[in-house]
């Protein structure tokens, strides 16, 4: 009786059933479409952040270089330009320098890489060194009396690439966790002291560069053991090799860096943690800065930072706005019908029908509705989240511009890839928006349009339930 | 079956309070067939609906089968309605979106009846006003006659104790009321029930046992006329 009396009364005002519905189907359809943009642009975000920061790292901790310490202007070269211009190397001599340094970053000591993984909460620790490997080409040009500098400059070839020092014994955590090995293998516990190189894959083929090759870093010869592709929008380093080869021929200035790292890169025990961790690591080491992904997710602009904004801020108010004026609508509509519909069930309380069961078949027929409107909601969602990923344009996420007297002077510390992106000029990468419409959102669109016909059969079920049966005769005896 | 005693009901009307029922005292036997005429809006209707618990007085008792109806909680006034009670309105008061048969069903929903035991009950009222070949039609598919054979099948497919018409014939033609209430007349014979019945039609009133007469909200009780 209570199915064959609600197909009856649906079937009868079949118009406003499905003007319902689709209203609900309007709200519901927001809600997906909506829910998947904005879950593709936190997608976007996640994946450009990652890109930068290195998955699986909640924190990094690094030390401002000293003011005027660093020898970034000359690369360490200062002697060998010193001994050039005094002659001491002659004229027509064919140079070849290469040196690897720390370019901008302060050191820290074994002391801080302990300090830090003895703060509560840290599950993981790693150190890194993120180094520049330069190398200066030419012969030594003889040089008359009022040429300058321009004529030294035009004799020489300069050529410069990044370089990581890697602590292979945790690749999880670091520069390496981000990428893939496309080629060859990852550097492993065993090649810890070897010269052993894994190469960035785009590196490698700009420099024609395989697996077995030799690269030149620092003046040693490395094997390049494997090719690794890193996500681009994280400016990956071009050349990985382990930590212990990086601190035995890399320098800080004139000064080696034996059991130095400029990076530490934290794991922390659950995301709910990570900011007291901060704050441990902070007052542990006053002079560090510990950096968070939200730190970094602040600097990133552009139109993914826009499309973000505009998912989160107007997208969920408009859909929150549509779907209460839906289930406004709904409510409204079945209280309406339950008026018209007083004298029947004025009878059917007449008849000894208990109120509940009257409210029950009011209820009923609402959820109907709103189960064919989250049908069709799930399926307006679908549409609208295809042409999102038909129609949206490419986002764009900058990171930056921020100059480097503000990167080194407040010491800002993030990954290997965002030290690089925040190094005095801005870094804009392309990011294709897709809407994925998940199983969860289904489900909570579906429970949504239930709910719009729950309350909405509520509503009306209350009205039809306060009835009084002699009133509800009375209207029309 | 039924006893009344000082009977008021009072209700507000446009800020004005109404005073439908001014001390109502009556009793029904068992078997009885009541007729109660009286001009429209002098307490009629309310009577039959505080007999039947559908309202309940301002003041005074009801008694149903020994049991104060007004003392009752509106949950087993619903299950007495449901049990002992049938009603059948002037205007039919089917539910346009049922079958003659599922409107019959309807009766038996709230006493728990199986679906088959249901349908089969439904068919056999339907039966006996001489419906049985219109089981599927839709009310607006009946006429005017017919709907009130329905409604009197709802009426009486429960197997009530008693059976309250509201102007049972007032939307029908001569004809059919004849009918009507031959057939009702009938089914009170033969079931025993008690009924009471409120009319403007002294033709329709002069075939019950007794007359009552509302105005003014007092009810009067004569024997019947003939």
């Amino acid at each position: 009786m209570f199915l064959t009396y609600l197909r009856r009364e649906l079937r009868r005002r079949l118009r406003q059933a499905i003007f319902i519905s689709l209203g609900l189907a309007l709200g519901v359809g927001l809600v997906i479409t909506v829910t998947a943009a904005s879950n593709g642009v936190k997608n976007s975000q996640s994946s450009v952040l990652h890109a930068l920061y290195g998955v699986g790292t909640d924190l990094t901790v690094t030390q401002p270089a000293k003011q005027g310490s660093s020898a970034a202007t000359t690369f360490g070269f200062t002697q060998d330009i010193k001994d050039i211009r005094s002659g001491v190397i002659a004229a027509g001599t064919k140079i070849n320098i290469s040196n690897l340094s720390t370019v901008q970053y302060g050191i820290l000591g074994p002391a801080a890489l302990d300090k830090v993984a003895r703060q509560p909460g840290v599950t993981g620790t790693v150190g890194g060194l993120t180094l520049t490997d330069a190398t200066v080409t030419g012969t030594v040009p003889s040089i008359s009396a009022g040429q300058g500098a321009a004529s030294y400059r035009s004799s020489f070839t300069t050529n410069s690439f990044s370089v990581a020092g890697v602590d292979v014994s945790n690749g999880a955590l670091g520069p390496l966790s981000a990428g893939r090995i496309t080629s060859g293998h990852v550097l492993t516990r065993r090649e810890a002291n070897s010269d052993d190189a894994l190469v960035d894959a785009d590196y490698a083929t700009q420099n024609g560069l395989k697996v077995n090759d030799a690269v030149d870093v620092g003046g040693t010869n490395f094997t390049i053991v494997g090719l690794i592709s890193a996500p681009q929008e994280g400016n990956p380093p071009d050349v990985y090799i382990p930590l212990a080869k990086a601190q035995g021929i890399g320098k800080n200035g004139s000064a080696g860096l034996a059991h130095d790292v400029d990076t530490i890169y934290v794991t922390a025990a659950s995301s709910a943690d990570i900011g007291s961790v901060q704050r441990e690591i902070a007052a542990a080491l006053p002079s560090a800065t510990v950096t968070d992904s939200s730190d970094l997710a602040s600097e990133v602009t552009g139109s993914l930072n826009s499309a973000s904004s505009l998912a989160n801020n107007l997208g969920r108010w408009l859909s929150v706005a549509v779907l209460i004026a839906a289930f406004l609508l709904a409510s409204l509509l079945t209280m309406a019908a339950v008026s018209r519909r007083v004298r029947e069930f004025g009878t059917l309380k007449a008849l000894g029908w208990p109120s509940w069961r009257i409210v029950g078949q009011v209820m009923g027929e609402s959820i109907a509705v709103g189960i064919v409107g989250a049908a069709a909601g799930v399926g307006l969602g679908f549409g609208g989240a295809a042409l999102i990923d038909r129609l949206a344009p490419k986002l764009s996420a900058t990171v930056g511009p921020v100059n480097t007297a503000s990167v080194t002077g407040s010491g800002r510390a993030l990954g290997t890839g965002a030290l690089k992106a925040l190094d005095g000029y801005s870094h804009t990468v392309s990011v294709t928006l897709t809407a994925p419409v998940t199983v969860d959102l289904i489900l909570l669109a579906v429970a949504l349009a239930v709910a719009g016909g729950l309350i909405a059969g509520m509503v009306g079920g209350w009205r039809a339930a306060r009835l009084r049966p002699a009133a509800a005769l009375a209207r029309v005896d | 079956m039924y006893q009344l005693t000082n009977v008021i009901k009072k209700y507000r009307k446009g800020g004005a309070t109404v005073a439908a029922l001014q001390g109502v005292d009556l009793v029904i036997d068992d078997g009885e067939w009541l007729a109660i005429q009286g001009p429209t809006g002098h307490g009629k209707s309310t009577l039959l609906q505080i007999i039947g618990g559908l309202d309940r007085p301002t003041s005074g008792t009801v008694e149903f089968d020994g049991a104060s109806l007004t003392g009752m909680r509106e949950r087993r006034v619903t299950k007495v309605r449901a049990r002992s009670i049938g009603f059948i309105f002037q205007t039919f008061n089917l539910i346009p979106t049922l079958s003659a048969a599922e409107n019959v069903e309807a009766a038996l929903v709230p006493l728990h009846v199986g679906a088959a035991a249901r349908k089969a009950r439904a068919q056999q009222a339907l039966a006996a006003v001489g419906l049985g070949d219109r089981l599927r039609h839709l009310p607006s598919e009946l006429s005017g006659g017919q709907q009130q054979r329905v409604a009197i099948a709802r009426a009486l497919v429960k197997d009530p104790k008693v059976l309250l018409a509201d102007e049972p014939t007032g939307n029908l033609d001569e004809d059919t009321r004849d009918e009507i209430i031959g057939l009702l007349q009938r089914l009170w014979r033969s079931r025993g029930l008690t009924m009471v019945l409120v009319t403007h039609d002294s033709s329709v009133a002069s075939r019950a046992q007794r007359l009552g007469l509302m105005r003014n909200g007092l009810l009067s009780v004569t024997k019947a006329p003939t």
